[in-house]
């Protein structure tokens, strides 16, 4: 087990990606044999075009963009990116942390496949991505208020007409 | 009355194509810009059956979210419950036995073929072609009928647990296997004369939604119809998981990235799992299906009416769940349709603190817009058939 855990310390996953980044990524966590880099919004866009057109990483799937609502902390959320190579058959995962109401640089120019997800979590979570070309909802209606898998978001919704056995609704925690 | 002929000029018109169409396939909502019959411009328009799976999952004890995945890709539960139950598994950090990893292959590959069976003939009845859908459903009961031996149910089945699967797979499931593992292979050819000797299906499918492998790759296309534009991966081969390095079976690749390639590829897989189960029925090791872990193991349901101490464990398991280690994973699968994976953030409790399933009917409908591109409007019907979308898994 820790013979495996050294080999993917010094793997391309880790070595090649700190050594183009010097001080650009914030933490490296290696956890059950998968790599996972920390970076700013700033740097997102380079890392991810490094991780595809660089030969020893050459990320050419993008696999999902995920994000998650870490409530209370700051920054706020967090935007995981999940990628694969289908050639090197290894897989990589990025992740930015965004305050509300701050965008990440969207990846669709690298991977046109990252616009869906891109718009589930603008969706879910309300962070909306620059440079994405079609940014609006996908799931739920262009009308809906609120973002649904925000952790401040009720379980059963808000109440109105439609939905009687909703949460009532305070005036400042719709933001939008 | 004019004095000379006109030619009527075409417009663009929008046209709204679902969510009650008979062949979306469920509430697949599609706005065309059409030109005359030929498509300039389409755009999937989904999320009618969002029932907001990711967020029940927060609020849910790891072991009570099985049930869920089920109604996931409904048409093959096992893949969904594998999917899930690997992931929570990889976060604990533990080995399942020898006996469940077998089982698990036979119980995956049963659902791989159900799924593409009801693939195949849903999309012949698409197509007009409506004597496959009744052949397919015959042969997709039999599967189910086996899935009932296993575990009591059809459709959501809930088999596989965190730790091992629910029930003993009994020497009666074996041989309902090897049963059908028999009387398969002649219908099957059956089915190939039926559908590779019509012309109207061939024409259909022939040249049609064509794709070529980097738009695929680009775009996130995984699973069969990654394969049939000929892309060699699929995460059994290349990450095996479970036991799948120790079978022999091969990966089908198509040439020309068309609907009829897609349809080639489903139907080489159905009978390629029919390899895999025939290997794992006969290399089935005995033993305990389930680890020695009381934490996420139920103990049997016929003491916990008998014993005290089984009942009391039952009530711990049931009321309370089980602890899993602070961190995140990721963890997928080869489902019918392509990557399935599982995205989980666990904060040390029972419950994930943030879970998001990777789907692949959801990225592999973004293709349907190049696919689609310039052809007519009776194509779009065999591109979205030959994707294989299935709703309850793609608006989670």
């Amino acid at each position: 087990m820790s013979a495996a855990v050294m080999n993917i310390e010094d793997s391309v996953l880790v070595r090649k990606v700190r050594e183009a980044f010097i001080g650009q990524i914030i933490e490296t966590v290696v956890f059950r044999g998968e790599v996972t880099h920390l970076v700013d919004r700033t740097t997102v866009r380079n890392l991810c075009n490094f991780l595809k057109i660089d030969p020893d990483l050459s990320m050419n799937f993008i696999v999902d963009v995920a994000g998650a609502d870490y409530y209370g902390e700051n920054p706020r959320f967090e935007v995981v990116y999940h990628l694969y190579s289908i050639r090197k058959k290894h897989r990589i995962r990025v992740k930015v942390r965004v305050n509300e109401g701050e965008t990440v640089p969207s990846v669709t120019s690298i991977w046109p496949g990252a616009d869906w997800p891109e718009r589930e979590v603008y969706d879910m979570f309300g962070i909306a991505f620059d440079g994405h070309p079609n940014m609006k909802r996908i799931y739920m209606a262009e009308d809906w208020e609120g973002y649904p898998l925000r952790k401040d978001y009720p379980l059963r919704g808000y109440k109105d007409r439609y939905n009687p056995n909703g949460e009532e609704k305070e005036p400042e925690s719709i933001t939008d | 009355m004019p004095d000379k002929e006109e030619i009527i000029e075409t417009k663009l018109v929008t046209m709204h194509m679902g969510p009650q169409h008979p062949s979306t396939h469920g509430v697949l909502h599609i706005i065309l810009n059409m030109q005359g019959e030929t498509i300039v411009d389409i755009e999937p328009d989904i999320g009618y059956l969002h029932r907001g799976t990711e967020k029940i999952a927060e609020n849910l004890l790891y072991h009570q979210f099985v049930p869920y995945t089920d109604r996931l890709d409904y048409m093959s539960a096992m893949s969904n419950n594998l999917a899930y139950v690997q992931a929570v598994e990889k976060l604990l950090d533990i080995e399942i036995t020898e006996r469940a990893k077998y089982i698990r292959v036979i119980a995956a590959e049963l659902s791989r073929m159900a799924g593409h069976l009801l693939a195949l003939g849903a999309w012949a009845l698409d197509l007009g072609a409506m004597s496959i859908l009744l052949y397919a459903m015959r042969e997709r009961e039999v599967v189910l009928d086996i899935f009932e031996m296993i575990c009591g149910a059809r459709m959501t089945l809930s088999y596989l647990r965190v730790g091992g699967v629910r029930y003993d797979f009994t020497p009666q499931c074996k041989e309902a296997c090897e049963r059908m593992l028999e009387i398969f292979p002649p219908r099957f050819e059956e089915y190939e004369r039926l559908l590779i000797g019509n012309r109207i299906w061939i024409q259909r499918n022939r040249g049609v939604g064509v794709i070529s492998a980097e738009e695929a790759i680009s775009l996130g296309l995984s699973g069969p119809a990654l394969r049939a534009s000929g892309v060699k991966w699929d995460i059994r081969k290349d990450e095996p998981y479970l036991v799948y390095d120790r079978f022999d079976f091969d990966v089908p690749t198509g040439e020309n990235g068309d609907c009829f390639d897609r349809y080639n590829m489903r139907f080489e897989e159905i009978k390629q799992s029919m390899r895999i189960i025939k290997q794992a029925l006969k290399d089935l090791p005995d033993g305990p299906f389930n680890v020695d872990i009381p934490q996420i193991i139920p103990p049997p349901k016929p003491d916990v009416y008998k014993n005290m101490e089984a009942l009391i464990h039952h009530f711990k398991y049931v009321s309370q769940g089980f602890k899993v280690p602070r961190g995140e994973i990721y963890s997928s699968i080869e489902a019918p349709k392509g990557e399935l994976g599982v995205y989980i953030v666990s904060d040390g409790t029972e419950k994930p603190y943030r879970l998001k399933l990777r789907v692949p009917t959801f990225m592999n409908l973004q293709t349907v817009k190049t696919m689609s591109k310039g052809r007519y409007l009776a194509d779009v019907i065999a591109i979205i058939s030959s994707l294989d979308p299935v709703f309850g898994e793609c608006d989670k």
